[in-house]
C-alpha cells in the first residue's frame, strides 16, 4: 500500500520545481496516499500477454519536410508575454556558477 | 431568454441580409451582459467581435458568400488560444497572457464566418469536474444556482444553456465537455481522437484530450465539428476525416444494435437517473433498435488508469510553465531554482500541483513500471473489451453521469470523490471513441444525460443515430 511520507512529499515536490508551503505538504500527504491507494486496484488486473497502449489511434510518426514555413507569428507578439527581456532574447537568472 | 434559430438558418438570414450578424453578435453580448451572475464568462471580446460583425455585414452587402456559419456567434473555452482578450486557462498563472497566434479550431470556424463573442469559464487547466476549480470563481448551474454547472467546460454548458450563444466549445479530456453537457441539459460532443486539432489549444492530457461542440441539438454540433474536423500540419496527432459532411443525417433507428454496457448501469446509479436512462432505452427498443446487454469487465478500473494516465501527462504539459518564458513569474528570485519553485507554486492552483505531484510520483523512477506501465497496459485491456463489444453492436449506451447536477461544495473537500464524477466518462477517452451526451428525461427537475458511443472513426453514424434518438428520448 503506497502510503507517502513527509519527506516523499518534499522530493516529489523538489523534482517537480514546486516550493509547497508546510500547509501544502502536510495536506498533500495525506491526500496522495489515498488517491494512490485508489488506483492501486491496478495491480490485481491480469494483463498477461498485453503491451501498454500509448496511441489509440494507431498512427507513428508523422513527419513533414523539414523547410521554413510562414505562419504569420510576429517575433514582437511572441516576445510580448515574456516576463523579462533583452532585445530580441528571454532574459534568465544565471544558470551556471 | 432569447432561443437562437438553428445555426444553418442563422447563416442563412446573415447571408441573404434577413439579420446582420452585428445584431446577432449584440445580441449574445447583451444576454452575456444579463447573466453575469452565473459566472460563466470569463472575458468578452466586444470590440474584435463588432468589427469581424461589421465587415461580415459589408460583405454580404458587396454580394460575397460568407460561409456555413455566417455571423454566427459563438464562446470559446478559456483555454483555447483566440485574439482579442486574455487566454487564461482560468488559473492566474497565465493571467495576462495574450495569444500570439489562433488555435486551429477557431481560424476554421472563423473562416467560415463564425465569430468568437466571449471566453467561458473551467476549471483551472480543465483539472476538475464541477468548475469550482477556477481561479476566476465557480460558475453556477443555470437549472438551479445552488448546484455545479460540471466541468470542466461548465463556462460552455452554461453559456449555451443561458442562450449566451448557439454553441459553444470545450474540451474533452476525461469527460469535460459530456459531463457538464448533462448536468445543464444539452448536447455535448467528444469526437474520436484526433479528429479536431488541438494545436492552440491549453494542453492537459495529450493522449486523450480532444476538442468539440457544446449546442442545443444535435444537428448545430455535427454542424460545427464538420467545419473543425480533419487533419492539420500543427497538430502530428490529427486524423484524415470523412469525405461526407458529418452533418448530413441518414439512415433510421430500426435495426440497429445498441449495447447497454452492464457495468454502466450497476450500483452507484442514482435511482432517478436510472429510471430517465431505462425510458430512454425503451423508447429506441420501441422505435425498432435492438437493444442488447453487453459487458465491459474492465470498465470499472478505467478511473485509476485515467487518474495516473491523465496526471503523468499533466506533469509533463505543465512543466513548460517555469515563470521564464510566459506566465507568472515571481520577481524577487534569488536564482533560476528559486524562480521556477517560486513561479509554479505561486502561480498554479491547488488541483495543479496535486496533479503534477501525483504524475511526478507514478513517472518517477521505481514506480514508473508498477503505475505508469500498468496503466498503459490495462488501457490496452479495456481497447479490446470496447472493440470486441463494438464488434457485435452498433452503439455503446448508458448515462453520461452518475447522477444530477450535485451541489456547490458537496466534494471540494474530498479530490477522490470529485474525481468519480468523471467515472462513466473516462473510458472513451482511453480508448478514443467518440461519445455524445443527449438531454434525456429529466430527474428531480433536472436534467440528465443519456451517453452513447461508438467506433472509433464512427462520428458521421453517431451523430446520425443521436439526431433521430433525440427526437424520441426527451
Amino acid at each position: 500500500m503506497a502510503q507517502l511520507s513527509k519527506n516523499d512529499v518534499l522530493k516529489l515536490a523538489r523534482l517537480a520545481r514546486l516550493d509547497l508551503s508546510e500547509a501544502e505538504v502536510a495536506e498533500f500527504t495525506g491526500e496522495l496516499s489515498e488517491i494512490l491507494q485508489y488506483v492501486e486496484m491496478l495491480q490485481n488486473i491480469d494483463v498477461d500477454g498485453l503491451q501498454p497502449t500509448n496511441q489509440v489511434t494507431g498512427l507513428t510518426h508523422v513527419t513533414r519536410q523539414d523547410e521554413i514555413r510562414d505562419y504569420g507569428y510576429k517575433t514582437s507578439d511572441l516576445l510580448a508575454n515574456v516576463p523579462e527581456t533583452l532585445g530580441n532574447q528571454i532574459k534568465v537568472k544565471r544558470m551556471l556558477g | 431568454m432569447t432561443a437562437w434559430k438553428s445555426i444553418n438558418d442563422i447563416a442563412n438570414d446573415v447571408q441573404t441580409g434577413a439579420v446582420s450578424a452585428l445584431s446577432l453578435v449584440n445580441q449574445a453580448l447583451e444576454t452575456i451582459e444579463t447573466n453575469q451572475q452565473f459566472n460563466a464568462i470569463i472575458a468578452t471580446l466586444a470590440n474584435r467581435a463588432r468589427e469581424r460583425a461589421k465587415q461580415i455585414d459589408d460583405r454580404v452587402k458587396a454580394g460575397e458568400a460568407i460561409g456555413r456559419l455566417a455571423g454566427v456567434p459563438f464562446i470559446a473555452k478559456d483555454n483555447f488560444l483566440v485574439f482579442g482578450a486574455e487566454t487564461t486557462a482560468a488559473s492566474n498563472i497565465l493571467k495576462g497572457f495574450n495569444a500570439p497566434y489562433q488555435a486551429t479550431a477557431i481560424n476554421r470556424l472563423e473562416a467560415e464566418g463564425a465569430i468568437c463573442v466571449a471566453k467561458a469559464n473551467l476549471d483551472a487547466f480543465a483539472h476538475g469536474s464541477s468548475t469550482e476549480n477556477s481561479d476566476f470563481g465557480t460558475t453556477l448551474n443555470p437549472r438551479d444556482p445552488t448546484r455545479v454547472p460540471g466541468g470542466s467546460s461548465g463556462g460552455s454548458a452554461a453559456a449555451v444553456a443561458l442562450t449566451m450563444a448557439p454553441f459553444a466549445l470545450g474540451t474533452d479530456t476525461g469527460g469535460s465537455i459530456r459531463l457538464p453537457a448533462s448536468f445543464t441539459g444539452i448536447v455535448g460532443y467528444k469526437p474520436t481522437y484526433g479528429l479536431v486539432s488541438r494545436s492552440g489549444v491549453v494542453a492537459m492530457a495529450s493522449s486523450t484530450d480532444v476538442i468539440g461542440p457544446l449546442a442545443r441539438t444535435v444537428e448545430d454540433a455535427a454542424l460545427v465539428l464538420d467545419v473543425m474536423a480533419g487533419r492539420d500540419d500543427l497538430d502530428g496527432t490529427t486524423i484524415e476525416r470523412d469525405t461526407a459532411d458529418y452533418s448530413a443525417f441518414s439512415g433510421a433507428i430500426k435495426g440497429r444494435k445498441v449495447g447497454v454496457v452492464k457495468e454502466y448501469m450497476g450500483e452507484g446509479l442514482e435511482p432517478g437517473v436510472r429510471k430517465s436512462i431505462e425510458q430512454a432505452i425503451d423508447q429506441l427498443k420501441r422505435a425498432g433498435a435492438e437493444i442488447i446487454e453487453v459487458s465491459l469487465p474492465s470498465l470499472p478500473a478505467a478511473l485509476a488508469v485515467y487518474y495516473i494516465i491523465c496526471p503523468a501527462e499533466v506533469s509533463s504539459n505543465l512543466s513548460r510553465y517555469d515563470g521564464q518564458r510566459y506566465g507568472y513569474s515571481f520577481k524577487e528570485a534569488k536564482s533560476l531554482d528559486d524562480s521556477y519553485g517560486k513561479s509554479r507554486s505561486i502561480g498554479f492552483g491547488k488541483e495543479a500541483k496535486r496533479r503534477i505531484m501525483i504524475g511526478t510520483y507514478v513517472l518517477s523512477s521505481g514506480y514508473y513500471d508498477a503505475y505508469y506501465k500498468k496503466a498503459q497496459t490495462v488501457r490496452t485491456k479495456l481497447i479490446n473489451e470496447f472493440d470486441s463489444a463494438l464488434a457485435e453492436v452498433d452503439f455503446l449506451i448508458g448515462p453520461t453521469a452518475p447522477s444530477v447536477a450535485f451541489k456547490i461544495g458537496a466534494n471540494t473537500a474530498d479530490p477522490l470523490q470529485m474525481y468519480l464524477a468523471d467515472i462513466l466518462t473516462v473510458a472513451a477517452n482511453l480508448v478514443g471513441v467518440p461519445s455524445i451526451s443527449l438531454p434525456a428525461a429529466e430527474s428531480q427537475n433536472l436534467p440528465v444525460g443519456l451517453q452513447i458511443m461508438a467506433k472509433q472513426r464512427h462520428d458521421r453514424d453517431l451523430l446520425a443515430f443521436a439526431k433521430l434518438a433525440e427526437g424520441i428520448i426527451k
